[in-house]
């Protein structure tokens, strides 16, 4: 892919994002900002392709410390955003 | 036959690739959508998981899977402090836990560029010599650069929220020079990087970016940290878009600019709701001048205090209460014994809502999550414009552990520091009480509040937990 087809992505997602993000009701921005944690360790893709690739030991090592760093954040993430979710009732009468 | 085969099973492999972190990006974007209210948000969040699914198995299919028993190793060893962590942290902590997860991030940035720097090829990001391209160099050394400055920043933040370190700005002289001199420096190496792939100007890259993080964090004081927190959310967000950009990968850079437009709207949301720009919030030291001048002009005025039992009697005869909470009850931990009181008074049929500032406790959201911890239906808590317009129809406006964002002295008073914050009209309630430990302290802004010595004002001087208590048990009788 070529540096404009990446640029036009990461544009018109920041623009995606823009419009998302103000439609978060406030109630939920604590949970906004687990949850993009979480999502924003999708770093862990290259931390994966380190891991995996030979020809440098050193490059791999700190992949796979990347990816320790990144699994905690992912299951964390997640795990935290779903258990406040959890507690957000409606009055039940 | 054989070669062009190949090459075709090659190409058609990367494009299912780039469609998978394209529908992973997409994903992604549902995840945060969701959110948009509390009924549909936990779909939101499955779809968040399967996101990021698609994107780790795609990444592990179309790699060589040489070392996948180290990989699942790794991925269980973190999966399982995050899960466990997830698990265990109280409610309260909250602020300081997205605090720690921003830092993992920044460093799995650094990680990460470090690794791509180390071994281009692998990366795709460099020629058989190894070489690493002119606009890889730039991508990396600004991804390495953010990664950093999150990193750091956020051990800070995550120190101060915990209470490790002092909550109070630590102001050093010249900060503005040295902080500019060291933003200029790390561009001018970026710069430099492009020129000369050495060792040492990555290696300073990095180490002047964890020392900007660490200064750019110091100066700014504990309530300022709902700001500094969602400026971390979106630097870490812009560490993965630039990294997304060294590795051509979509689903990285969708939810890059995601989380970074994210962060940069709840700064804004944030800056607003204080009615003070983000470069003044960035500038550091805010509460410590204000401290200094209020101590000044503070003069004896007289004041009524009341009792959990006058407070019970009240609260008991009202027809409208509006709660207001702020950083005080997170402290008390107060919500569970607050929401029983709202439900006593709920069964003697008076009315009772819950009214959040933006700003109330240490991130955004703070005081919403800790309601709905204690069994707060969320349709009774209100935003400040949603509900402000109905303190004239109050009987008892009751505010626990919140103080600037009810000071008048915001809508009046030109020369304090909090002038132009929006805040609540609790004047107009009938009856205001105000939990407080004790007269002297004055808030985080540092200025008198005017609430404190109104006619209808009842302040109930105790601990917030206890004093809510007390009122509960009063109540029952």
């Amino acid at each position: 892919m070529d540096f404009i087809s990446i640029l036009s992505i990461f544009v018109m997602a920041c623009f995606v994002g823009y419009y998302v993000v103000w439609s978060v009701t406030p109630a939920l921005h604590t949970p906004l900002m687990a949850v993009t944690n979480a999502i924003s360790s999708v770093i862990i893709v290259g931390a994966l392709i380190a891991s995996a690739a030979g020809g440098s030991a050193s490059s791999k090592w700190l992949g796979l410390l990347a990816v320790v760093l990144a699994s905690v954040n992912i299951f964390g993430g997640f795990a935290v955003t779903s258990r406040m979710l959890a507690m957000y009732k409606k009055k039940d009468r | 036959m054989g070669h062009t085969d190949v090459i075709f099973t090659v190409v058609h492999f990367d494009v299912v690739a780039a469609l998978a972190y394209l529908v992973a990006g997409v994903f992604f974007i549902l995840a945060l959508r969701g959110l948009s209210s509390p009924a549909t948000s936990q779909r939101g969040n499955r779809f968040g998981m399967i996101g990021m699914t698609i994107a780790v198995v795609t990444t592990l299919v179309t790699h060589q899977l040489a070392s996948l028993a180290e990989i699942a190793i790794a991925i269980a060893i973190g999966g399982a402090i995050g899960w466990i962590t997830a698990r265990r942290i109280k409610m309260t902590d909250m602020p300081q836990l997205v605090a720690a997860f921003h830092s993992l991030v920044g460093m799995a940035a650094v990680l990460v560029g470090w690794a791509a720097y180390l071994n281009p090829i692998a990366f795709g990001i460099a020629g058989p010599d190894g070489v690493i391209e002119t606009q890889s160099r730039v991508e990396l050394g600004l991804g390495i650069a953010i990664g950093a400055i999150t990193f750091s920043g956020s051990v800070i933040a995550f120190l101060k929220l915990a209470g490790k370190m002092s909550g109070a700005p630590i102001m050093l002289p010249l900060r503005h020079v040295i902080n500019l001199g060291t933003v200029a420096a790390i561009l001018a190496l970026v710069g430099w990087f492009t020129q000369d792939q050495g060792f040492w100007v990555i290696a300073a890259i990095t180490a002047l970016s964890f020392l900007i993080g660490f200064l750019l964090i110091i100066p700014i004081g504990g309530a300022d940290m709902p700001v500094v927190v969602s400026m971390l959310n979106s630097y870490s967000g812009w560490a993965a878009a630039a990294m997304g950009f060294t590795l051509h990968n979509t689903a990285m850079i969708i939810t890059g600019a995601l989380v970074g437009s994210s962060g940069a709207i709840l700064s804004y949301i944030m800056c607003r709701a204080m009615n003070r720009s983000f470069l003044s919030v960035i500038a550091g030291g805010f509460g410590v001048d204000a401290a200094a001048a209020g101590g000044e002009a503070k003069e004896q005025r007289p004041w009524k205090r009341g009792s959990a039992e006058d407070a019970a009697f009240l609260l008991g005869e009202a027809e409208n209460v509006i709660i207001i909470p702020g950083y005080g009850m997170a402290v008390a931990q107060a919500q569970h014994v607050l929401r029983e009181m709202g439900d006593q008074l709920k069964a003697r049929g008076v009315s009772v809502k819950y009214a959040i500032h933006p700003v109330a406790g240490r991130m955004p959201g703070h005081m919403n999550v800790l309601l709905a911890e204690a069994n707060v239906p969320y349709d009774e808590v209100f935003e400040l414009e949603d509900i402000n317009s109905e303190f004239g129809q109050c009987d008892v406006a009751f505010i626990i552990g919140a103080n600037d964002v009810v000071n008048p002295a915001a809508k009046t008073d030109k020369a304090s520091p909090i002038y132009g914050m929006p805040v609540f009209d609790v004047e107009k309630a009938k009856t205001i009480m105000f939990i407080k430990r004790s007269m002297g302290g004055v808030g985080y802004a540092g200025v008198d509040n005017d609430v404190f010595y109104m006619d209808q004002t009842m302040m109930l001087l105790a601990d917030a937990k206890k004093m809510v208590e007390d009122i509960v048990k009063a109540l029952a009788h």
